[in-house]
């Protein structure tokens, strides 16, 4: 079966909201690793109060994304989301203790209260971000795809953790917290910026050290990862831009330019999505059973009429999210500073 | 207990927590936005306080709202795979459209209306609100254009190949035969929701004798809006009730307990209970009512569920008491609302202590009349996901086509079993009863701790800082806010912890 360009636009598309959604949720998830970090209760509000006004929007990204998976690939949304029940349920708990943490953390001055929300809105932001990596990694490796379209059985969580999948989520872990605190160095001020610094480099470093190690065993164990090139040698040319990303941000910093650190760790975000999306491409789902298994563009998609309207849809409304996503980082900027609105 | 009853249950557990929160955001929201619009008016300190603390709640209610929201839109995947399959094609594009339109202007917007509060403009702050309002309104369109395409089906066919709906005009799958009946009288549910929640933190108040002023202004505001609401919800109730006779006819045999249709015209019970093993109702019956209110007239009988094939018939207990449950509270609102709204005008409301508490309790009717509504609605939809077409036999029978059962919406069964589910459900349990706790604890806590008093008298000229418009007046707040850092800071030291 042939791509329409159609299908081509929305799995584009579908791309683009997973790298909104990384770059985006990934620095207030990153927010959420480093906060045991913190040392007193003030510091922790400033954290959190940092991403207090966006992490909602953040996260709606992902809501968008799979209602798109779901309306213009139902198939790609039904066999993932049931094979990997219990991954997702366990993804659900996190989504859901993360929001109401911040909401409801400093709501009451008790320090039992506190503590406990604190440790809620750190653990659920750590096993989120390593969730998701675990699931990219699966998704390289491919999963238990049988020919009815669905997995050939129920995939317990442990059997989601081979060493590669393992691997991406903790490089996923890394590359947050890093995000995480060059985004943190933009909105703190004092002593805890100081330390915010020292964060920075260190989580780059967890983050170089794992990007090569993630990297060596893709190329090494996971043809996938690398046969796309030979079909697309163009996309050489995001690996290279990547690395060089991933050069310019230790260059940024050392320059004192944060603004360019944050857009450039954003921009190395956005790489890494791509070169998912291509090693997978032309598939959503690779079956690890027979190739033949495989969920490709064509098989999963809705009807051209659908992807269409859609289409239609997302044309009228992209431009009003981009506005008003852009009206509020504006109104948001700048340094956090904490007053009675604050959480 | 097998899959099907897991995954039901499930279902209905969480989409029932998560129907708690919305129709709160969506009447606060409206309420909101008259209330900063009339300080925006006249200049009144007290709309403001009033616009901040109903804002605080409708954060946390927010937060909950949105907590609960996501676990909706996976569990379409998780648990109901094949039906996710069947409707991806007319399904998927409103719940995408939801998001686009709604969720990120909502959460966008929320964050000005709760933490913009010095950064913008009071005109960009209310511009703010009524972007939150519309969205959580956009939200209920796109997601009840959804469900009542599942109750009435229009604007698609069926791909025999794969076997599955695919869409063939769109206008006609969002103005289906019920979306706007149904949207209309579920946002007029909300509306009422969210008055009787305000009048009843507001009649504590002037029970305890607290923020008097603050109350009374606000238990007027939502008296007014609860009043009219209330009234329009009979008309709405009739239209949807017919809606309901016209394209679901066996669920109305459900809601009214007509087990077999009766030679003339039928009666309606008010109130009653159902005995399904003998087929009989016990209660108080009104004879040719049913038939009045359905057909206007006084001759054409009812079909009972006598005229659907055993294996088409919904349960009909759940249905009937929900169903009449909400009726009652409809009455019992408009009751409620027009004394109150009688005595206002006499000029002794707020003195009439016991109707103070009355409202103070309301709330909780408002709150069940809206989760009967849909338990009545979804279960009276059984056995069916997706509602067949519904055909009239020349013998006064009825036989349902297409459609599809809700049995055979769930999951590949190889794939999702059911110690899966019932590990989910247990933890879902667990969690909701903990964030509930924790909702109505902290809840409770910005209810004791109540708005803060105005503090500087309004300023000459009407709306305070900055009356202009737009973003030159953000940006001098900003600057003047930079003057104000040391102060807030030492606001904050002495607050911390007070919220
Ligand atoms: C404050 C809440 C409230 C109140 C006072 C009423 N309703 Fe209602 N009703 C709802 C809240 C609601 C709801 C929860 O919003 C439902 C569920 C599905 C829907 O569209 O709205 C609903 C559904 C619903 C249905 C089922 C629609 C379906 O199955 O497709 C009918 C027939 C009625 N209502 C009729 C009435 C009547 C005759 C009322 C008398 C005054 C009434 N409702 C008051
Ligand atoms: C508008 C959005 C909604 C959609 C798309 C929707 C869809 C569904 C679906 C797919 C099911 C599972 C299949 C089934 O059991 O029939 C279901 C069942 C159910 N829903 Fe809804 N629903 C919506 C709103 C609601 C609300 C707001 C409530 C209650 C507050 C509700 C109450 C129930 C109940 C109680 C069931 C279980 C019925 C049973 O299994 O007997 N639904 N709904
Ligand atoms: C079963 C169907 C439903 C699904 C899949 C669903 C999905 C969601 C999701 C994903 C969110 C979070 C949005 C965010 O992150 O900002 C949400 C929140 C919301 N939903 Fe639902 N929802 C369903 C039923 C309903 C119904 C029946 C209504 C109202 C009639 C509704 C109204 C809202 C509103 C107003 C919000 C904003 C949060 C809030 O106000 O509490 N939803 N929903």
């Amino acid at each position: 079966m042939e791509i329409t360009a159609l299908q081509l636009f929305w799995y584009v598309l579908l791309g683009v909201l997973l790298a909104g959604y990384a770059i985006l949720d990934g620095f207030d998830l990153g927010v959420g690793i480093l906060h045991p970090l913190a040392r007193d209760d003030r510091e922790r509000r400033v954290m959190m109060n940092s991403i207090g006004p966006l992490w909602d929007g953040n996260e709606v990204w992902l809501v968008v994304f799979g209602g798109a998976l779901f309306a213009a690939f139902p198939k790609a949304y039904a066999a993932s989301f049931s094979g990997l029940y219990l991954a997702f349920m366990l993804l659900l708990f996190c989504l859901i203790f993360r929001g109401v943490s911040m909401e409801f953390r400093s709501k009451r001055p008790e320090k039992l209260w506190r503590r406990l929300w604190d440790a809620a809105f750190f653990v659920s932001s750590t096993l989120a971000t390593f969730l998701f990596g675990v699931a990219v990694g699966n998704s390289m490796h491919g999963l238990p795809l049988a020919a009815d379209g669905d997995f050939a059985d129920s995939v317990r969580l442990v059997q989601m953790l081979h060493p590669f999948p393992v691997c991406v989520g903790l490089f996923a872990v890394t590359a947050f917290a890093m995000h995480g605190a060059i985004y943190l160095n933009l909105k703190t001020e004092g002593e805890l910026h100081r330390r915010v610094r020292r964060w920075m480099w260190a989580s780059f470093f967890c983050f170089l050290a794992m990007y090569m190690v993630v990297t060596a065993y893709a190329v090494f164990t996971i043809p996938r990862a690398t046969a796309s090139f030979r079909h697309y040698p163009w996309a050489w040319v995001i690996v290279a831009l990547n690395i060089l990303a991933i050069a310019n941000i230790p260059r940024s910093l050392y320059l004192g330019r944060p603004l360019r650190a944050f857009l450039t760790s954003a921009c190395v975000i956005a790489a890494f999505t791509f070169l998912f999306g291509l090693a997978l491409f032309p598939n959503l789902i690779v079956s690890s059973i027979s190739p033949d298994h495989d969920l490709s563009i064509p098989k999963a998609a809705s009807t051209e009429k659908t992807l269409g309207i859609m289409a239609i849809i997302a044309a009228m409304g992209i431009p009003f999210v981009l506005a008003y996503t852009a009206v509020i980082y504006w109104v948001f900027r700048g340094k956090v500073v904490l007053h009675e609105d604050s959480y | 207990m097998n899959v099907e009853t897991l995954s039901r249950i499930q279902f209905a557990m969480t989409i029932m927590f998560h129907y708690l929160f919305p129709p709160l955001s969506i009447g606060l929201g409206v309420l909101m936005v008259f209330m900063e619009g009339t300080y925006l008016r006249t200049g009144d300190r007290q709309y403001h306080a009033m616009t901040k603390f109903w804002s605080r709640i409708f954060a946390a209610n927010f937060a909950m709202g949105v907590a609960t929201g996501i676990v909706m839109e996976f569990q379409f995947g998780t648990n109901w795979a094949n039906y996710a399959r069947y409707v991806g094609d007319v399904f998927g594009s409103a719940l995408a459209a939801e998001g686009i339109f709604a969720f990120f202007l909502e959460s966008g917007f929320l964050a000005v209306l709760v933490f913009g509060w010095d950064r913008v403009s009071p005109k960009m702050h209310f511009f703010a609100t009524c972007m939150v309002s519309l969205g959580s309104i956009f939200s209920a369109i796109w997601i009840i254009v959804a469900n009542s395409w599942m109750q009435t089906p229009a604007g698609h066919m069926i791909d025999p190949v794969q076997n599955r709906a695919v869409i063939t005009d769109f206008w006609a799958l969002v103005f289906n035969p019920s979306s706007m009946i149904r949207l209309f009288h579920t946002l007029m549910a909300a509306f009422i929701l969210g008055s009787f929640f305000v009048m009843s933190i507001t009649a504590f108040y002037v029970l305890r004798n607290r923020h008097l002023d603050f109350a009374k202004k606000s238990f007027t505001i939502a008296l007014v809006f609860g009043t009219i609401c209330s009234l329009v919800m009979m008309f709405s109730g009739d239209l949807q009730a017919r809606e309901v006779g016209f394209h679901q006819p066996v669920k109305l045999a459900a809601f009214e307990g007509v087990f077999k249709t009766e030679p003339g015209p039928t009666g309606m019970y008010l109130f009653g209970w159902p005995n399904t093993t003998n087929e009989t109702v016990a209660g108080l019956k009104v004879p040719y009512l049913l038939t009045f209110l359905m057909y206007r007239d006084f001759k054409t009988p009812i079909s009972g569920l006598d005229r659907f094939q055993p294996e088409d018939r919904p349960p009909v207990k759940i249905p009937f008491l929900t169903y009449h449950l909400m009726i009652g509270l409809g009455g019992f609102f408009v009751a409620v609302t027009l004394l109150a709204s009688f005595l206002l005008w006499r000029g002794t409301l707020f003195q009439t202590r016991w109707l103070m508490w009355v409202f103070v309790f309301a709330v909780l009717g408002a709150y069940a009349a809206n989760q009967a509504g849909w338990v009545s609605a979804e279960v009276g939809r059984q056995p069916f996901v997706v509602y067949p077409k519904v055909v009239q036999r020349a013998d006064g029978n009825f036989d349902m086509i297409g459609g599809m059962r809700t049995v055979d919406g769930l999951s590949n069964r190889k794939v999702v079993v059911a110690d899966q589910v019932l590990a989910s459900i247990v933890l879902f349990t667990l969690v909701y009863v903990l964030l509930f706790a924790v909702f109505v604890f902290v809840l409770n806590t910005k209810i004791q701790h109540g708005p803060d008093e105005p503090k500087q008298p309004a300023p000459e000229g009407g709306t305070g800082r900055g009356g202009g418009t737009g973003f030159l007046d953000a940006a001098a707040t900003l600057v003047d806010r930079q003057g104000q850092t040391l102060a807030s800071n030492e606001n904050e030291n002495r607050t911390e912890g007070s919220h």
